[in-house]
């Protein structure tokens, strides 16, 4: 996929935009820095330190549901607290901070040939407003009442009556920490979009980039779109729950008192929670399709099948999930035709998603496949999005989930689709790029120890809950006690799948070692460990300094997966490679007969 | 051979241009800057944001179970004895869309690099823009006294102060960001700053009298919005 060669004097003008900030002390070096690279690892450590929190709740909750009253500081509240917190950190706090701030602010840059992010400035406020909004979050554990434990999606009028956990302040809180979470990732978002938009190096076409830079990119246009919607939302219940307005609040009676709310639409939130709360799937699961692209062309050695597919599929799966929202309210009652309509969309996504699939699988034949951890998790990941995906399609039919709705199902489906298939890929992300951001390796017997666990495990975890779901067992209960209709059977099954989680768990202990463990001991990497070709693998030093790639930034000749090229010296080009592919290469082949 | 960098160079038209555009490398729209394509997109963000509190808007007032207060009586004023209905609402609206033209004009003397017009019709526009903040200002207070709260108003349906406060005070604070824009904008204009590329204190980046338009693009968006205020809230 060369498409031009071209003289010796590439690197002559950059953009008259081009200027780079120098920081002179430590405190802008390394604390208030504008630089790309550190404010990701901001992100990254502020979102892996509050997902510990989320990951140590559901050990909380798994041994409630097992051993229910063994731990006697978990009662009905604190269930219900642990439940929302859990939820709403592992969504937003850590994932999408994650995937975007962390990697987004890493690669984009790096991957485009950029020297830095656009805005600078405005990318450091915007993780010092993502931080803000995790303290204020943490913050809700300390104030009288403790955090909301209205579940994650926050449902009026429940979330603020005052039978809620947390009703006092935590619901506040938790409104305000998302309306600073929407605002800074604003400031991020409009960064990452614009440079992509306009600050790639020369050469480096739309159609050049890597797919992860794609599925961030997209993720983020689409996050900018959707928030507005979670941020009108915490607004106006704010207001509900502070100025005593009605804007979700209908007429009601609670303990015999006549509230003096009235006339207000729950079903309103509803709709402007989903309107957000479904494409957010989509922007967790954007990016980690785009990483995983990646690691599949680079560890099996071939080049992605069917790149243009690819960066469409991810366009219109980015696009249609804006008009599926309402298939998270199907028990809530609406019009048929509705029910229909969204019904209909939500399975047509399933197209583009399965060409995504298609496609993985097509790079793998035949590759030259390194079981490496990278590409373990991204191979994991493939396995257990396609199993989330499956029973989303069951789920996207209303006759099959209203029965199942709030259910071990949901759950069940949910963790394997946005909670478990997501994760894999960061961790895989991780340790493919660990070296470039350290300069040494990972230790590999911790990782794929950590890989075995965390894999099977997760299976362990969430296969049996399909089946508790069938069964009946509803989700969010803090007890089930004696239902007639649970077999003794399902309650063994709860102990298993806790045993599980607590193993699981340790395994990311194991993982967290490795990561501080490696930044000293790691066997040291080199600049390119994994012979890849794209850009951020051919910077001058590893790690990569303020300015990312010394005098002049590189110009791009060449697609990003030239990976065994036929004739070429090595079984990579990278992409600031100038020149032809040898003369009889044959691959990679354009698809037959496709033009392009 | 074509150099890879440059997969062409003049803006060609219609769709070839477009498409030729965005799959050329370095910048998908050749003629924006950085800081312009910036709030292009965040503007679109917060065309969301609007969206959807009058979308909101719409839905609260259809499902609730009250009447909705008759907007045009409850914006009356009694002038010089005579009853005008929404006539606050339409100087107010008056005053915002002149901003309009005076900011389009100091965004044309900024490119022709005249500081003393830019500065005094960006002063203009400010002004006009804190008239209108005043404004609703004084109506803010007529309905406060006329008992209108947030919860609960004389009228008719609750969520008529809601909405009316929410909406109204989310735009206003927008109008009052850029009032203050436009202040610390000409104060640099004035100064000179764009022409020595004086460097911004917190950002430390070169300033530039683009950001005269970009001040601009915002405020002509904060403009368009009313429209849409004045039209789904005072005139439905
Ligand atoms: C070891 C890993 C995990 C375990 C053991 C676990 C366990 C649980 C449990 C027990 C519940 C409550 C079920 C109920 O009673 O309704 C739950 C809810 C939830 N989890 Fe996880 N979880 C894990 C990872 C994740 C991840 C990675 C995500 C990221 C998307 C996630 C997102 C959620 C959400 C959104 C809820 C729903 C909260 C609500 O109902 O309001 N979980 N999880
Ligand atoms: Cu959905």
């Amino acid at each position: 996929m060369v498409d031009a060669t071209h003289g010796p004097d590439a690197h002559a003008a950059e953009f008259p935009d081009v200027e780079l900030y120098h920081p002179r002390s430590w405190w802008t070096r390394y604390v208030f820095s504008q630089d790309a690279k550190v404010i990701a690892i901001q992100y990254a450590s502020t979102a892996l330190a509050i997902g510990m929190l989320a990951l140590v709740l559901s050990w909380l909750m798994r041994m409630q549901l097992a051993f229910p009253g063994f731990l006697t500081f978990i009662d009905a509240a604190a269930y219900y607290q642990f439940i929302t917190m859990h939820g709403m950190i592992m969504v937003i706090y850590l994932i999408t901070a994650l995937f975007l701030g962390g990697f987004g602010n890493y690669l984009i840059p790096l991957m485009l040939g950029a020297r830095d992010m656009v805005f600078p400035y405005v990318n450091m406020l915007s993780y010092w407003t993502y931080l803000l909004a995790v303290l204020v979050l943490v913050a809700s554990w300390f104030t009288p009442g403790g955090p909301t434990g209205a579940g994650w999606t926050l449902y009026p009028p429940q979330a603020i009556l005052s039978n809620t956990p947390g009703q006092e302040s935590g619901i506040v809180l938790m409104l305000v920490s998302l309306i600073l979470f929407v605002i800074g990732f604003t400031m991020g978002g409009l960064n990452y979009i614009v440079t992509v938009l306009q600050g790639r190096t020369r050469g480096m076409t739309l159609m050049r980039m890597p797919l992860t830079v794609w599925g961030i990119f997209i993720a983020t246009v689409m996050a900018m779109l959707a928030f507005p919607a979670l941020f009108v939302a915490c607004v106006m219940m704010l207001f509900d729950k502070l100025l005593g307005t009605s804007f979700f609040m209908p007429a009601l009676v609670e303990m015999g008192e006549l509230l003096p709310h009235d006339g207000g639409s729950p079903i309103l939130f509803q709709h402007l929670f989903w309107f957000f709360g479904h494409p957010e799937v989509y922007i967790v699961a954007l990016p980690a399709f785009g990483i995983v692209s990646d690691l599949i062309s680079t560890h099996a050695r071939k080049n992605i099948f069917g790149y243009r597919m690819m960066v469409w599929a991810i366009v219109i799966i980015g696009a249609l999930s804006f008009v599926v929202w309402a298939h998270h309210m199907y028990v809530s009652g609406m019009n048929p035709y509705f029910g229909f309509f969204f019904a209909v969309t939500t399975l047509i996504i399933a197209v583009p998603t399965a060409i995504k699939v298609y496609n993985w699988v097509l790079t793998l034949w035949r590759g030259d496949i390194h079981l490496n951890p990278p590409m373990l998790f991204a191979l994991a990941f493939i396995v257990t999005f396609v199993n989330g995906g499956l029973t989303g399609l069951f789920l996207g039919n209303v006759v099959v989930d209203v029965p199942l709705s709030d259910t071990m199902f949901v759950v069940a489906h949910f963790h394997m689709v946005m909670g478990v298939a997501p994760i894999l890929v960061i961790f895989g992300a991780i340790y493919h790029w660990y070296p470039k951001i350290t300069g040494r390796m990972l230790d590999n017997t911790l990782a794929h120890l950590h890989f075995w666990v965390t894999f099977l495990g997760a299976y362990l975890i969430f296969f049996p809950m399909h089946y508790l779901g069938i069964m009946g067992v509803p989700r969010r209960y803090f007890e089930s006690g004696d239902i007639s209709f649970q077999p003794p059977s399902a309650h063994d099954l709860n102990i298993f799948i806790t045993v599980m989680a607590l193993i699981v768990g340790a395994a990311q202990l194991v993982f967290v070692f490795n990561l501080i463990w490696s930044i000293r001991h790691g066997k040291p990497s080199g600049g390119n460990p994994w012979r890849a070709t794209t850009l951020e693998w051919q910077t001058p030093e590893t790690p990569p300094v303020h300015g990312n790639f010394g005098r002049e930034l590189p110009v791009v000749y060449r697609w990003a997966y030239d990976y065994s090229v036929p004739g070429a010296a090595e079984d990579f080009i990278p992409q600031n490679q100038p020149g032809t592919n040898p003369p009889h290469s044959e691959a990679p082949k354009k698809r037959r007969g496709a033009k392009s | 051979m074509s150099d890879p960098a440059v997969t062409h160079t003049d803006p060609q038209p219609g769709l070839t241009g477009f498409v030729s555009d965005w799959s050329s490398d370095k910048t998908a729209f050749k003629t924006a800057s950085w800081g312009k394509a910036m709030i292009w997109i965040f503007l679109l963000s917060d065309t969301f944001i609007f969206s959807c509190f009058l979308i909101a808007y719409m839905t609260v007032r259809m499902s609730t179970t009250e009447a909705w207060p008759n907007p045009s009586e409850v914006f009356a004023l009694e002038i010089g004895g005579v009853h005008m209905p929404l006539i606050l609402i339409a100087i107010m609206t008056f005053v915002l869309i002149s901003s309009s033209g005076t900011m389009a004009m100091a965004v044309n003397f900024g490119y022709r690099r005249d500081r003393v017009k830019t500065t005094v019709l960006m002063l203009l526009t400010a002004a006009l823009g804190a008239t209108f903040v005043g404004m609703q200002a004084f109506e803010w207070t007529k309905l406060i006294s006329e008992g209108v709260r947030p919860w609960e108003n004389p009228w008719g349906a609750p969520q008529f102060g809601s909405v009316f406060f929410m909406i109204t005070g989310f735009h206003g604070t927008h109008v009052t960001i850029g009032v203050i824009f436009l202040l610390l904008m000409a104060r640099k204009v004035w100064r000179g700053d764009f022409d020595t590329g004086k460097k911004g204190f917190f950002t430390s980046r070169k300033g530039r009298w683009e950001i005269v338009e970009i001040t601009g693009l915002y405020w002509h968006f904060v403009d368009l919005v009313w429209v849409f205020i004045f039209a789904l809230f005072y005139l439905w």
